[in-house]
């Protein structure tokens, strides 16, 4: 099967090698990966600050880099489930493009979803030795149904043990725009996240947003925390997980 | 009540820098949020009773002018009196008409969220007639100056009990109480003498039944059966959103409204009233009063915030919001906190005047999940938001960041450009650390925490880069 990998903005500027991370674990899993290379962003910031143009202009920018592909994967709950759970809003207003919407949608899949339930993927390649606790994002969790899915994978991989922390399912405090412009209040709510992440006491909360990635271990580092570490799922997946950088 | 939305931002600052409030928001949160869990796991197929509910509350409000004209009917063939109040001053001219007509010095109180929005203790005062809140909470709140309420069910979410102590000894000249109980006698022994001489009860309603004509009332402390029954007029002052076709549909709201609310299977006191005192009867008022209340309501019917109109009040959106944990009731400024609130002040009192509310949601959709009508909050909260850019609503700043990433990431070899450049900035500006300290770009964000630094290259160019070699 063909699957597109949709980057995604932040996973492009922040963390490229969760990109490699992702690539190499759909390759694992058999798939023939493209990496459309004019890709860029999924529209979610216009569309939830209230702009639809804008964001109606980029998705009919990914719905033409991705709709020659059978699935289209993103190592992100949020990209995935904007365009899976959005587009067709975004379109409604022309029927024939709702429709091409409809169909692009139904393909997207958030990464440990598309590898559990599509991909089927046996065995994970990462060999990750020590106590993990995984942060449930809000848009995975809510919008696409990720909770076992990421835990089926982590199972598969006997160096990990892992312990839920008090309130895995609750919000980070990221929301996008709404950590700078709200910025106080979103740190507030990062702190009770990241005291239930602490009280879990493992070597690494693992998650599979960028944006609450950032948000969880800018919070844990300035609440002098230098010990918990913060990895994308498709690194321990991958076994990505040496600093390199 | 005075709309004081515009200044959330500068109130919810001072919340979190409320180290009291702060932990009575900590200790409160998980008393709600897990006592519902609990009771909704009672239920055998709690989301097919949300789906009933969702679908009853349409119907019904698809044909909100027809129900409102059958209850009208049902409740004056029973002997009480349908008025009908466009605005909050309506409402508080028509329950001040009620009051002079019957000739009312005082009036008691149940728990009403209209009698906010509409301000009608301020009226009733105004008109030389005493008002005295009743339940608990509300009544907490009145001695403290008429301080408003900080959640919709739990006025007093926001304080502790050595607060109430405090107050209690202070105005009631008391010595002060530490258990609950203590206090919860001491002002039943205050209120008692209110009840008995009150001329008028004032009561919201939960739910008004149209085949009977009826009230129900959700209580927990009983007083809401006193201020019903006791004196010789009652006024019910509720929305207009509020009513539903028959007994069997209130019974399908009350399997979830109670447990969404507080936790509890059912209320410890449940009062469905129908008319005024019968001949054959023992208790109840003689003259009853229904002030039905527009406030905006009509407006949102078949519009695309239709759905908000499903609300039944009970709360669980606000318990399980991540914003109103931190910040409280208070910085929302007005009538309804929470994600309810978000959506309904920017409605009821004008999107200018609370710009600030549909943005302070990270969108996590806790509410929607949880809500047992099965509101689409966050979807409504992004609909308020296109309305601010709509009407131009948004700093010119913020509207031109939008339009120049859309323009961007529309271009990509401009696109690729610029994030390679700023990529290289960001890991400059942590200077050989992992993280950023200070984010002149986005300063707030580092108000709290670093902002991790960036590898260094972009995800494009190192692929292409490799696919190259």
């Amino acid at each position: 099967m063909r699957v597109g990998l949709f980057v995604t903005c932040l996973v492009d500027m922040m963390r490229p090698r969760i990109g490699f991370s992702a690539l190499k674990l759909l390759e694992a899993a058999g798939c023939e990966v493209t990496v459309p290379a004019t890709q860029t962003c999924c529209g979610q910031p216009g569309y939830n600050s209230g702009d639809r143009a804008s964001a109606l202009g980029l998705a009919k920018k990914v719905l033409a880099e991705f709709e020659a592909c059978d699935y289209v994967v993103a190592p992100s709950g949020s990209c995935a489930g904007m365009i899976r759970t959005h587009y067709a809003d975004l379109a409604k207003d022309d029927e024939a493009l709702a429709a091409r919407m409809a169909r692009l949608s139904a393909k997207t899949y958030e990464l440990s979803d598309f590898l559990t339930n599509i991909a089927k993927l046996e065995s994970v390649p990462g060999n990750f030795q020590g106590s993990i606790t995984y942060h449930d994002s809000c848009a995975g969790l809510r919008e696409l149904g990720v909770k076992a899915q990421p835990r089926a994978l982590l199972a598969k991989m006997p160096g990990v043990s892992l312990t839920e922390m008090p309130g895995a399912e609750e919000c980070c405090g990221f929301g996008g725009a709404f950590s700078v412009k709200f910025g106080e209040i979103s740190a507030a709510i990062a702190e009770r996240k990241c005291e239930g992440i602490r009280a879990a006491n493992a070597d690494a909360v693992v998650l599979g947003d960028l944006g609450c990635m950032l948000n969880i271990e800018g919070k844990l580092r300035r609440m002098g925390d230098e010990k918990t570490r913060v990895l994308h799922l498709a690194e321990v997946l991958a076994g990505d997980t040496e600093d390199k950088f | 009540m005075q709309i004081r939305s515009m200044h959330f931002k500068a109130r919810a600052g001072q919340k979190l820098a409320d180290v009291v409030l702060q932990e009575n928001l900590r200790k409160a949160k998980s008393k709600f949020v897990d006592m519902r869990a609990l009771a909704i796991a009672e239920l055998d197929d709690f989301e097919a009773t949300r789906e009933a509910a969702k679908v009853l509350r349409d119907r019904t409000l698809n044909d909100l002018d027809l129900w409102l004209e059958r209850f009208e009917l049902e409740a004056t063939r029973r002997g009480a009196t349908v008025l009908w109040a466009k605005d909050g001053a309506e409402v508080c001219q028509r329950v001040v008409d009620i009051a002079r007509r019957h000739g009312v010095k005082k009036v008691t109180k149940s728990k009403s969220m209209l009698s906010e929005e509409a301000g009608l203790n301020e009226a009733l005062e105004a008109a030389g007639i005493q008002p005295v809140e009743t339940d608990l909470g509300e009544y907490i709140l009145q001695i403290n100056d008429n301080e408003p309420p900080s959640h919709i069910i739990a006025p007093v979410f926001h304080k502790r009990r050595e607060e109430v102590s405090a107050l209690f000894a202070r105005v009631h000249q008391l010595a002060p109480k530490t258990e609950i109980e203590a206090m919860t006698r001491e002002a039943r022994e205050v209120l008692r003498p209110h009840f008995l001489s009150a001329d008028m009860g004032i009561s919201g309603g939960n739910f008004l039944v149209a085949e009977t004509g009826s009230v129900a009332l959700v209580t927990n402390e009983g007083n809401g059966r006193m201020v019903t029954t006791l004196p010789r007029v009652h006024v019910v002052v509720t929305g207009i959103e509020k009513v539903i076709p028959t007994l069997e549909d209130l019974a399908t709201l009350m399997r979830l409204l109670p447990r969404s609310a507080t936790g509890q299977s059912i209320s410890n006191y449940f009062s469905l009233l129908t008319g005024v005192k019968q001949a054959d009867e023992q208790d109840g008022p003689a003259h009853m009063y229904f002030v039905l209340v527009d406030n905006g309501r009509a407006d949102l019917v078949g519009g695309e915030f239709a759905e908000m109109l499903r609300c039944i009040r009970c709360g669980a959106c606000m318990n399980h919001c991540p914003v109103y944990q931190a910040v409280g009731g208070h910085a929302y400024g007005w009538v309804y906190p929470g994600p309810m609130g978000s959506v309904l002040t920017p409605l009821f009192a004008g999107i200018e005047n609370a710009v600030d509310l549909p943005q302070a949601a990270t969108l996590c959709n806790q509410c929607g999940v949880v809500c047992p009508v099965k509101i689409p909050l966050p979807d409504l909260l992004r609909r308020l938001r296109e309305k601010q850019v709509e009407q131009r609503l948004r700093p010119v700043s913020e509207r031109l960041t939008l339009k120049l990433w859309a323009w961007m990431a529309l271009h990509p070899a401009l696109y690729a450009l610029a994030t390679r450049i700023g990529v290289r900035y960001l890991k400059w500006l942590a200077g050989g650390e992992d993280r950023i300290r200070i984010l002149g770009v986005a300063p707030e964000w580092t108000l709290g925490r670093d902002f991790p630094a960036p590898e260094g290259k972009t995800f494009r160019e190192l692929y292409g880069q490799r696919n190259r070699v």
